[in-house]
């Protein structure tokens, strides 16, 4: 029987977790209809992508450090794009009075 | 087997709360009919990826996940909910009927190929030193191996502070 309370210390587990993280945020992202939400499915896409980093840092790389800072800089870029989409979001809701996906249609898509 | 009364077994437990914890916030974050909740979810996913990379041997980016991503991210977006978003629950219909279910099929088809990948490949360490990658490596990397990198995100930050300001600043009377 597998060890369900060692399955902190193998790698698979933490592959497994950003997988259905990364496949929960696509889901959002094609899912949700309003601007926020696809941003919110934006981030967790990312979320799953440093978790990612982070695990073959721990497990795979000869020097550590190097996961980490990605890691870090991930988080620095989903920062800035997370203030540029949302001062959009406001720009738009004030043209358009919403910010569902569906209403922004001026060409028609 | 762990003994759940050992310290092994208590860690283990804490790390399988913070695995749900993480996955529970994700389909919270998607599922949600309010926008409110949504960021909520997402709040509780980052929680539970930071206590993930605590256990992956990092506190540091552990502590900068939620600072940075409840502190601040979610923080944002729900200043930007109460600004834009419309009071009455948004409506249920779609233009095209199946969205849904295709959105599903598509990312349950992602999840299924990257685990499969991932669990079926076989690993390979070239070497394991346990007492990497504490906060004085990463700071001294930051600062040695990865400084243009360093100088060139606080860059990037600038230009998109300034760059939302302008944006949410134009249109706006006076």
């Amino acid at each position: 029987m597998m060890d369900i309370l060692a399955l902190g210390t193998s790698l698979d587990t933490y592959l497994l977790i950003a997988a259905l993280l990364f496949g929960i945020g696509c889901y959002g992202l094609m899912q949700h209809q309003t601007f926020i939400g696809m941003l919110i499915s934006a981030e967790l896409i990312l979320a799953g992508a440093s978790l990612n980093f982070m695990a073959f840092n721990h497990f795979l790389t000869p020097d550590p450090t190097v996961g980490q800072i990605i890691t870090l800089f991930v988080m620095a870029i989903a920062a800035a794009e997370a203030a540029i989409v949302l001062s959009i979001i406001l720009a738009v809701y004030r043209n358009y009075k919403s910010i569902d996906s569906e209403d922004v249609m001026d060409l028609q898509g | 087997m762990t003994s759940i009364a050992s310290v092994e077994g208590l860690s283990g437990l804490l790390f399988l709360c913070f695995a749900g914890i993480t996955l529970a916030g994700g389909l919270i974050a998607v599922s949600a009919r309010r926008l409110i909740r949504s960021v909520a979810g997402l709040a509780l996913c980052s929680l539970g990826v930071a206590g993930l990379y605590y256990y992956l041997n990092s506190p540091f980016v552990a502590l900068m996940q939620i600072l940075i991503y409840v502190g601040a991210v979610c923080v944002t977006m729900v200043f930007a909910i109460m600004l834009a978003e419309p009071s009455e629950i948004k409506r249920v219909t779609r233009r095209n009927v199946l969205a849904g279910p295709l959105a599903f099929l598509v990312s349950g088809l992602l999840v299924w190929g990257l685990a499969g990948l991932s669990l079926k490949t076989r690993w390979f360490s070239e070497m394991y030193l346990d007492n990497w990658g504490k906060v004085s490596d990463v700071g001294r990397s930051l600062l040695t191996t990865y400084s243009l990198s360093f100088e060139l995100i606080s860059l990037v930050l600038v230009v998109a502070v300034l760059g939302s300001l302008v944006l949410a600043r134009a249109g706006r009377n006076g």
